[in-house]
Order: C-alpha cells, then sequence, then structure tokens
C-alpha cells in the first residue's frame, strides 16, 4: 500500500468528500484545454480563443447554479471562495455602515470557522454563533432569534452550510435565506459538500452568495466558485488586473473547462442532480448503514435520519469505546480509505467540532468515522468495508481510548 | 514481525525505521502529535513535535514505501509529561520530562495501543541494546557509549522491553547513521539533533516555568534556620546555584553560600558552604527495575550509579529497604514503603554534585540497565556547621 498510489487504483476509496477521482472524459477535457495557447484577458486572437473557452464555461456553470453568468466568479477552490465570501462581503459591507456582527452556525467548515475568527480577531468583527441541534441542523427560528438579538443593522453577514461534510445533514436553506432576506442581509452559503448531491439553484434558494468546489464533483484541485449576487458586493482579497469582479489574478480555462465538464456529468439541465446518479447513491449508502449497524449494533448514525435529509452520498458513524484513528488504521491496512472527518495540515485527526457543536461529549466524539460515496463507489467496495470491519472494531476497542 | 516505527521526523527513528523494513519486518511508521502548535517550524535544533518534523516523518515514511500516520496523544502528553513537568518543578523538583515521555507515552500509550492494534513491536532510534538473559530480555547501553541513550529507557519495565526494538543500538556513531541515512536518500539525514525539552521551543525553560508555575515570595535559610535573605518563588533556585540570591548577611565564615535545597512545602530555600553539595548518599521511593534483577536486591550490591542523561557513572553500592520514618523528606510518595538507597563508592569515585530531587538515577551492572528511581534524598558527606546529627536534604 505505497503511499503515492492513487485512491482509484486497488482497495476501497469511501472518502469522496475529502476528493473525488477526474472521470476520463472530464480529464480529456481539461487536458485539451491546457493545451490551448492564450490568455483569456488578451485582446488577440489567442485571447479572444481563451476568452471563448473560459466564459462559455463560465456560462455552463453559471446555468447549473442557477444564476447569471456576471455573477459567477471563478476562484483557487472552496476554500479561497469561501474567504472572499466572508472577508469580500464583511469589508463592503462595513463599508456601506453595517454593523460588526457576523452569524455564523456551529459546526461549519474551517474555512468558515477561521475566516470569521480572522474577522474577529484582526477586523474588529464580532462573532455570534448559531447552535444546531443534534441531528446538525441550523434552524430557522435559531436564525431569526440571532437577528432580532443582535438587532438587524448590526449584522453584516449570515453564513451556513448547505449540507455538512462531516455528517451530511441538509440544511433549510431556503427557509433559511429567506429570515435573512426579510432582515435585509446577506446570507452566504457554503455548498461545497453539498454540489452534485442536492439540487442546487442559487436563484430559487434566495442566497446572496455561494461558495462551490470542483473536485468533490470529479473536477480538479484548486478550482472553484463563489456566486456574487449582482446586488452584493464582495470586495478582492487578489489585487492587480481585476480580471473578475471580485478577484484578480489570470484566470484558468482549463480549470473552468473541466469543472464545468465535471458539473454537467453530475446534473441535470435544469440544475438538479441527475436521477440515477442519486439513486445509485442512496443505495450504496442505505447497504452501508444497514451492513454497519448489523455489525455493531452500538454505533450511532450521526446526522440527519430520516435520511431523506442528509446527503446521498454521506454515512457518518460514531463507534463507542473506539478512536477514530485506530479505525482508520486498521481498515487502511485492510486496503479501506475512510476518514476520522476533516483532517488538518500535520495530518492529525481532531475531534470533531461539529460532533461537539451537536452536543457529543469528547469521549463519544472520538469514536467518529465518516464513509463517502460516489455514484461510481463499486458494489465490492462496499463488501470490503464490511468484511473489515468487525475485527477493525474488536482491536480498536482492544486499544481503546488511549 | 509488525512493527510500528515511531517516527519522531529526525535521522535517528527514519533510519531505524529504514532498518526494521530492511530486517523484513512488516513495519508501520506513527508519528505522535504531541503538542497544540499548528502551524510551528523549528527553529535551530528545537523540536520533535512540530508541523515540520510530521511532515518530515511522513516524508521518509514515503521513501520507505511504508504506510504512515499521525496520532495526536497531545491529551495524554499534557497531563502525564507537561502537566507533571511542572508540578514537580512546583514540589521543588527537578524532573526530565524525555524520561517520563519514555515512560507514559512512547512506551506506555503508544506501546499498548500497537500491541491492541495487532503490531508485535515499537521500533524507535534510540541507542540502547536488548539482550536475552537468563531471566528474560535485558536492557543494555549502545555499543558506542559515546551515543548512549539508555540512561532515558531506564523506566522501562520487564513487560514493555519485551515489546521494544531499538535497531540503532549496535551502531559504532551517529555519523555512520547520517552517512547511512544519506545513503537510503532520506532527506533528514543532516537535519540537527534535538536536544532541548519538545514543548518549550525557545529554550528558555525558567522563563516557561515562570509563566506555569505560581510565586510564592518566600525566605531563604541557612542550616540552622536563621533567615538570610528572601525570595520570590523558590521554583526558581537550582540546587548548587550561587548568583543571584542576594543575600542582606554574610555567612559567619565569610564563605560564598550556595542553594543546598528547596523546601516546596514550608516555601523555603535552603544556602550553606560549597561543601555541603558534595553527596555520598542518595535514595527514592519511586523505583522500576528493567527486568527482573535475578538476584536479591534487598542484599547491598555492586553497581554504577548515573544521575542524568550525559553523567558520567559512578561506582556505587546499592540496596532495597524499607523508608526509615527519620530519614522521609518532603520529596518521599506517601504510600512509598521502600527506597532504593545509593552508596557512592567514595574509594574509587568522587561524590556527586548537583544532586536534585526529582532527578532519575539510573543503576547499571557492566553494560546492563538494572533500575532507576526518582531521587527523593540527597546526603551530604560532611554534616551542617554547628549541628552534629546528619540533616537530610529537603
Amino acid at each position: 500500500m505505497a503511499v503515492a498510489e492513487p485512491p482509484t487504483r486497488g482497495g476501497a476509496y469511501l472518502d469522496h468528500a475529502a476528493t473525488s477521482p477526474i472521470p476520463e472524459n472530464v480529464l480529456d477535457a481539461y487536458v485539451e484545454a491546457l493545451r490551448v495557447t492564450g490568455n483569456p484577458a488578451s485582446t488577440h486572437g489567442h485571447g479572444q480563443g481563451a476568452s471563448e473557452m473560459l466564459e462559455s464555461a463560465r456560462e455552463r456553470l453559471a446555468r447549473a447554479l442557477g444564476c447569471d453568468h456576471a455573477e459567477l466568479t471563478l476562484t483557487g477552490g472552496g476554500t479561497e471562495s469561501i474567504n472572499l465570501a466572508l472577508k469580500g462581503t464583511y469589508w463592503a459591507r462595513r463599508r456601506a455602515g453595517a454593523g460588526p456582527v457576523i452569524l455564523i452556525a456551529d459546526g461549519e467548515h474551517h474555512a468558515t470557522v477561521e475566516s470569521a475568527e480572522w474577522l474577529r480577531d484582526a477586523q474588529g468583527a464580532r462573532l455570534r454563533w448559531l447552535p444546531i441541534d443534534a441531528e446538525g441542523r441550523l434552524r430557522p427560528e435559531t436564525l431569526a432569534a440571532a437577528i432580532s438579538e443582535a438587532g438587524p443593522d448590526q449584522v453584516a453577514l449570515v453564513s451556513f452550510l448547505w449540507a455538512n461534510n462531516e455528517v451530511g445533514t441538509i440544511q433549510p436553506v431556503r427557509e433559511l435565506c429567506s429570515v435573512a432576506a426579510s432582515a435585509g442581509i446577506p446570507v452566504h452559503v457554503d455548498a461545497v459538500a453539498a454540489l452534485g448531491q442536492v439540487p442546487i439553484n442559487f436563484r430559487e434558494a434566495g442566497a446572496d452568495l455561494l461558495s462551490v468546489s470542483a473536485h468533490k464533483v470529479g473536477g480538479p484541485v484548486g478550482v472553484g466558485a463563489l456566486v456574487v449576487g449582482r446586488r452584493v458586493v464582495a470586495d478582492s482579497l487578489f489585487h492587480g488586473g481585476a480580471q473578475q469582479r471580485s478577484r484578480s489574478g489570470t484566470q484558468d480555462v482549463a480549470g473552468a473547462v473541466a469543472f464545468a465538464a465535471a458539473l454537467e456529468a453530475a446534473i441535470e439541465p435544469d440544475g438538479s442532480p441527475r436521477a440515477d446518479r442519486i439513486v445509485r447513491l442512496a443505495e450504496l449508502r442505505d447497504r452501508l448503514i444497514q451492513g454497519v449497524r448489523a455489525i455493531d449494533p452500538s454505533a450511532v448514525l450521526r446526522g440527519a435520519d430520516p435520511l431523506s435529509d442528509r446527503l446521498p452520498g454521506n454515512a457518518h458513524f460514531t463507534f463507542p469505546g473506539c478512536q477514530g484513528d485506530s479505525l482508520v488504521y486498521l481498515l487502511d491496512a485492510a486496503g479501506v480509505s475512510v476518514s476520522v472527518g476533516s483532517a488538518c495540515q500535520a495530518g492529525v485527526a481532531e475531534i470533531s467540532h461539529v460532533l461537539l457543536a451537536m452536543g457529543l461529549p469528547e469521549s463519544e466524539a472520538v469514536g467518529a468515522l465518516r464513509f463517502t460515496l460516489a455514484p461510481d463507489t463499486r458494489d465490492d467496495e462496499i463488501a470490503a468495508l464490511l468484511a473489515a470491519l468487525p475485527q477493525a472494531l474488536e482491536r480498536a476497542r482492544a486499544a481503546g481510548l488511549a | 514481525m509488525k512493527v510500528l516505527a515511531a517516527m519522531s521526523g529526525g535521522v535517528d527513528s527514519a533510519v531505524a525505521a529504514a532498518r526494521a523494513v530492511e530486517a523484513g519486518h512488516e513495519v508501520v511508521g506513527v508519528h505522535l502529535a504531541l503538542s497544540r502548535m499548528p502551524g510551528t517550524l523549528r527553529t535551530g535544533s528545537r523540536g520533535c513535535c512540530t508541523v515540520e518534523d510530521a511532515m518530515d516523518a511522513r516524508r521518509a515514511a514515503n521513501l520507505l514505501g511504508i504506510p504512515f500516520y499521525v496520532w495526536d496523544l497531545s491529551e495524554r502528553f499534557k497531563e502525564d509529561v507537561v502537566d507533571d513537568f511542572i508540578a514537580e518543578y512546583a514540589a521543588g523538583r527537578t524532573p526530565n520530562p524525555c524520561m517520563r515521555c519514555n515512560e507514559k507515552i512512547k512506551f506506555s500509550a503508544l506501546l499498548d495501543k500497537a500491541i491492541a492494534l495487532g503490531f508485535d513491536a515499537v521500533a524507535t532510534g534510540h541507542y540502547a541494546t536488548l539482550a536475552s538473559g537468563e531471566h528474560g530480555t535485558e536492557l543494555h547501553r549502545a555499543s558506542a557509549w559515546a551515543k548512549d541513550q539508555s540512561y532515558v529507557l531506564g523506566v522501562l519495565t520487564e513487560r514493555q522491553l519485551a515489546r521494544c526494538y531499538f535497531p540503532l543500538g549496535d551502531t559504532p556513531s551517529k555519523d555512520l547513521v547520517r552517512a547511512e541515512a544519506d545513503e537510503r536518500g532520506l532527506q533528514v539525514a543532516q537535519k540537527p539533533d534535538s536536544h532541548d525539552i519538545c514543548f518549550i521551543p525557545d529554550g528558555d525553560t525558567r522563563g516557561w516555568l515562570s509563566e506555569h508555575v505560581r510565586r510564592e515570595p518566600g525566605e531563604i535559610l541557612d542550616e540552622s534556620g536563621a533567615v538570610v535573605g528572601s525570595h520570590d518563588g523558590a521554583h526558581g533556585y537550582t540546587i548548587g546555584q550561587r548568583r543571584g540570591l542576594q543575600l542582606g548577611r554574610p555567612a559567619p565564615d565569610g564563605r560564598p553560600r550556595y542553594v543546598l535545597s528547596i523546601r516546596p512545602v514550608s516555601n523555603e530555600v535552603v544556602v550553606g558552604p560549597k561543601d555541603r553539595l558534595a553527596i555520598g548518599r542518595i535514595a527514592g521511593g519511586r523505583f522500576s527495575w528493567a527486568g527482573t534483577p535475578g538476584f536479591d536486591v534487598s542484599a547491598e550490591f555492586a553497581c554504577e550509579v548515573q544521575i542524568r542523561a550525559h553523567a558520567e557513572p559512578v561506582p556505587a553500592r546499592a540496596r532495597l529497604e524499607p523508608i526509615l520514618e527519620a530519614d522521609r523528606t518532603e520529596q518521599h510518595r506517601a504510600e512509598a514503603t521502600h527506597e532504593v538507597v545509593v552508596d557512592v563508592d567514595l574509594d574509587r569515585a568522587e561524590p556527586l554534585t548537583g544532586v536534585a530531587p526529582g532527578q532519575t538515577a539510573v543503576l547499571y551492572v557492566g553494560t546492563r540497565v538494572l533500575g532507576q528511581f526518582t531521587i527523593d534524598r540527597a546526603v551530604p558527606i560532611v554534616p551542617p556547621t554547628g549541628e552534629s546529627r546528619i540533616d537530610v536534604h529537603g
């Protein structure tokens, strides 16, 4: 099991939320686009050719996401999109006279949490953390109460996940956006984990900003987008050229082309995920959940249950008496790649802040394991997991919570 | 066998892992995340828990083609090593956190977890050797004494030694290990050694302690009990310290005075003449044997004693005996009933100096590590001035 071996080759890969392999047709489109000479900002023929490729990709992406192409800023990935959404909007809103309060749901992705904390520590923002329920859901009444408590004119921005990247809970996005909109506060929705698995339509959702990333749906790493609604201003993080509305820097034509190709493979023209993929995903997930429960009745499914409220590709359990990193090692040794949730720079499995926000004690949260699937996940990958799990659980329990 | 190679990110543990692979074992590399200082980079020679070290360890594991994981033992490390270090200092003792880490983390928490997960042994880059003796596994000095690290492994017990694997034990020199790392293409070949306390990144132990241990002003006494000065926190003093005492009254005999002992409970620092720093006997009630000794340790036996990682071993005679109530000090644990008593062989060696309670004394018989104890009391060779009874430190 050499470390350099790509996850698509051999073994069972059940960590698609970390990153998902690039399908052949997307790879072909990507490589073909990389061969093209030309900076889309140049005025000559080469530049115009590149510009055409870029803008047509942007239009395809905008159509898929339910926004106008002028609203779609291409970025260097989900983390940049989220940083731009929070910081850019905060700065612009403050300049326009809004108050310093940022309302953030608990259990957000680290990109959101740490951007918000930076705004607090370096820029004087006041953070209000919105509690989530035991299934990881932000309730609209929680948001409404927080807005009236802070005072609508004091709030610069609201940010929450479309679906939680660890436990897969889908938020009541439309209701939440409507609560913020009626108070006149811009909303950023982090749809990185949800993309390709639930219908996402920027306009219908009523969001003001929306973050997505290419590599979670089979596009390349380092490509993402932030939808900035036409009435919203987000100051740039990067300056030098103003190639896009909220971002400077030469644009990644091939990345945009590959992102569009990957997204189109995942969704219908109307923006909803392709039905065959979702049916397949949910079927795999349900089989995985049933299998795990049969092996270990003490395992607890975390996140939304009914399953209709969770991402079709996500199953997340806590295993009492086990340490997640023990299970990751033991399953890896058996050729099954899973994760405990999020990982920091050094590859350390930290106790999930999402589970803690859902009210779990640390002793339960340490036993977390996330299984995330793709429509082309094979039956034998699920079988490999279920075959390896009994002994892994036995050994991990023997090792305990050390 | 299945070997878990503990990889710090340094050259020794990388070469140790490489040798384990080469010996045909099934090896998995694990780096322990012991502190939570994300983003910290190494400066100078320090560190074994930075992001950079984790990355160095990962690169080495990748080169060896072995699976690699980072395990977070920072919680345990904080409780068992960092908090213990603070508590020991606050209690007037001078602990060795590296030994505590070996005792509680590397060869306890990590080793237990490894065994439970199906490993047969834990390999580290320590320079020490294991031998099969009549009574089981024995721990011995490395064949190159200059690099010998058996002292810091003195805390290991029979059960732990049976699961240890030290692939570097018979290497003649560190230079050869570096050369071997270079040949193997390990990019840590020329990485500097770490020799400071890893959780004190700038190496300023006193400064770090002053932030973590509450300072209580108190008195400086001479051995007769007379107040000769004051201090702003007893833990800031070192046994044998002469400078910076700022004593108001000169000694009656005009000779310089040195810190002889620190009394944590009464928060007093005791000073006296230099000859009272010469220690002929040390004893302690917190001891362990590195495997079955194989003889009756309650009868006096000849050995060598070493009180610091880089100190010379000193010929001595030792025995295990009940603690006499008169000998109990503030440093003895209440539950201790017996102590190891070591008398320096003054015919063949100079007395010990710079002895502080809390230090670990490791006993050797030849090259073999017999066991260790934490020093609870140190008895000077000469009696205190103007007193006839033999006082004990603390």
